[in-house]
């Protein structure tokens, strides 16, 4: 179970209230697009799931347990930009999550255990389409590759919820339905739940169970500063898309993807 | 075509390098030919033939005195201490350096003392050294140690804290500790910088090395030249500013080869 509990959540930097009164309930292997204008929050509510940035006021439950102050491994995250490591190669990158968890000082695998790391790589990678660029570095792959890199390497950690921000923001249209199919691939055989920002509604309806819209309900000059954005929209999507499970009615699009496709 | 649009062959541009040196040396050679027609036994720009002499005697010839050939003996003695300094300034740099990039508690200890302490001209500090250390290699170390470590510190704790915000969260997620992210994350990014800043300091290195040596020394690049230079040796100083220019080249190449060589990436990123 990886549900995620919002209550009540105020997010204020000083005197500028950036969110004011979040609450909504995340349900176990749920997609949830994030939609919004800029400047509206949505980043700073990814960020205070991610445990980057505290709540001011309020309270956010994983799994009924408030979460801790630090990013941790059971939430993975995609950026939009910055994050793989420049200096690992494909093989690397996705290797140094189960490095960091096993080895405590060295941070380094050998031996067995390093086999055993590298064959699990490699499965991911395969998964995410890069086989061929397993000792490439990020420099020498495309905006695309790295973010399927990205996805791979936040994915051997097994995370329970994968916060996604922006991730194809910076992608041309025809890599970015690429990398939608993937996405909802990963999402229907991975047990976790997605948190995804997009600026993209096209996106964030092709590939979310829910779409949450942020928005400031009072905007004028004036009030910017004392109100603060808030959840005004919070669209199921239908016909529901289950996790794991085919669409009864368009099960070509809303259903797990074949292998291959 | 404008300017800015022009770009020489290969062949041209190899021209052009060589240029400037061909000049310096035409000139050179001019210069003491004019000077030697007024005086045969002109000191101030000798000819070709005496630095030929003045190398024989230093790089090939052993001393009389102490049977060492004095070329290579004062090079050991100086290369020794500048990398003696330079491996010590590294050292403290890479730690203290990336203890002020991660960790903002000791951003808040050390940065300002740090920033206080590179403002010390490590030339006044050399009495103090001298005094306290004595007059041997102890002392000279330890200046090109002071005078370097400082700016080496600043700049790889800049390079720590300029690392995108997103990949330390992304170690975070992947379950690294501080210790692991300095470790897999911070270091590795920060080394290829610390050789490009190592690169930047070995002018200074040696500004240092030689100061230290002209005051007091029985051996050394910096010594020599200093010692010859009561006799108006320019044979011998000529020669030897050259062979110090030449040292601090080849350890710039050298050392951005072995960037290159140790660290691909960093070349790769560099052209993106």
């Amino acid at each position: 179970m990886s549900g995620i509990i919002v209550e009540k959540v105020w997010k204020e930097y000083g005197d500028q209230i950036v969110l004011e009164d979040i609450s909504i309930e995340i349900e176990d292997r749920a997609f949830v697009a994030l939609v919004g204008p800029s400047g509206c929050g949505k980043t700073t509510f990814l960020r205070m799931l991610l445990g980057q940035e505290q709540a001011t006021r309020g309270t956010i439950l994983l799994d009924g347990v408030p979460l801790p102050k630090e990013p941790g491994p059971d939430r993975g995250v995609v950026f939009q930009r910055y994050s793989v490591f420049p200096h690992l190669t494909v093989l690397g990158n996705v290797l140094i999550g189960k490095e960091m968890t096993a080895a405590r000082y060295s941070g380094r695998l050998f031996g067995a255990a390093r086999r055993a790391a590298i064959e699990e790589a490699r499965a991911l990678i395969a998964e995410v389409g890069l086989s061929h660029a397993l000792d490439k570095y990020p420099a020498q792959l495309s905006g695309g590759m790295q973010q399927r890199l990205a996805l791979a390497q936040a994915l051997i950690m097994k995370p329970k919820v994968l916060l996604l921000d922006e991730p194809f923001g910076a992608l041309d249209p025809g890599i970015r339905a690429e990398i939608h199919t993937l996405m909802k691939r990963l999402w229907h055989e991975n047990p976790m739940t997605v948190v995804m920002v997009t600026h993209d509604m096209r996106e964030a309806f092709t590939l979310a169970t829910r779409v949450v819209a942020f928005e400031r309900l009072r905007d004028r000059p004036e009030e910017k500063l004392r109100y603060g954005a808030t959840i005004s929209r919070d669209i199921p999507i239908w016909p529901p898309r289950r996790a794991g499970e085919p669409s009864l009615i368009r099960p070509d699009r809303d259903g797990p993807v074949q292998k291959g496709q | 075509m404008r300017w800015i649009n022009v770009r020489p062959s290969s062949g041209m541009r190899l021209t052009l390098a060589v240029a400037p040196f061909l000049i310096v040396l035409g000139a050179y050679v001019a210069g003491s030919a004019a000077r030697l027609a007024d005086n045969a036994n002109d000191k101030l720009l000798p000819g070709l033939s005496s630095f030929v002499d003045a190398i024989n005697r230093m790089a090939v010839v052993p001393d009389g005195r102490t049977g060492q050939i004095l070329l290579w003996a004062d090079t050991a003695a100086s290369l020794t201490r500048l990398f003696s300094g330079i491996g010590i300034a590294v050292a403290i740099a890479l730690v203290v350096g990336m203890l002020i990039g991660m960790l903002p508690t000791m951003r808040a200890l050390l940065a300002p003392f740090v920033a206080a302490i590179s403002m010390v001209p490590p030339l006044a500090l050399l009495p103090i050294l001298f005094i306290v250390m004595g007059l041997g290699e102890g002392s000279k170390i330890a200046l090109i140690a002071i005078g370097v470590t400082p700016i080496m510190i600043r700049d790889l704790a800049l390079t720590a804290t300029t690392l995108p915000r997103e990949q330390i969260i992304k170690a975070e997620t992947l379950g690294g500790s501080s210790w692991q992210i300095a470790l897999r994350v911070v270091l590795p990014q920060i080394l290829p910088r610390m050789i490009d800043t190592l690169r930047l300091q070995i002018g200074p290195a040696w500004l240092f090395l030689i100061a230290a040596e002209a005051i007091s020394s029985e051996a050394g690049l910096g010594y020599r030249i200093f010692l010859v230079r009561r006799y108006l040796a320019m044979d011998v100083i000529f020669p030897y500013v050259l062979w110090i220019t030449l040292l601090a080249v080849a350890t710039d190449y050298i050392l951005n080869r072995l960037r290159i060589a140790i660290f691909p990436w960093s070349e790769l990123e560099k052209n993106t």
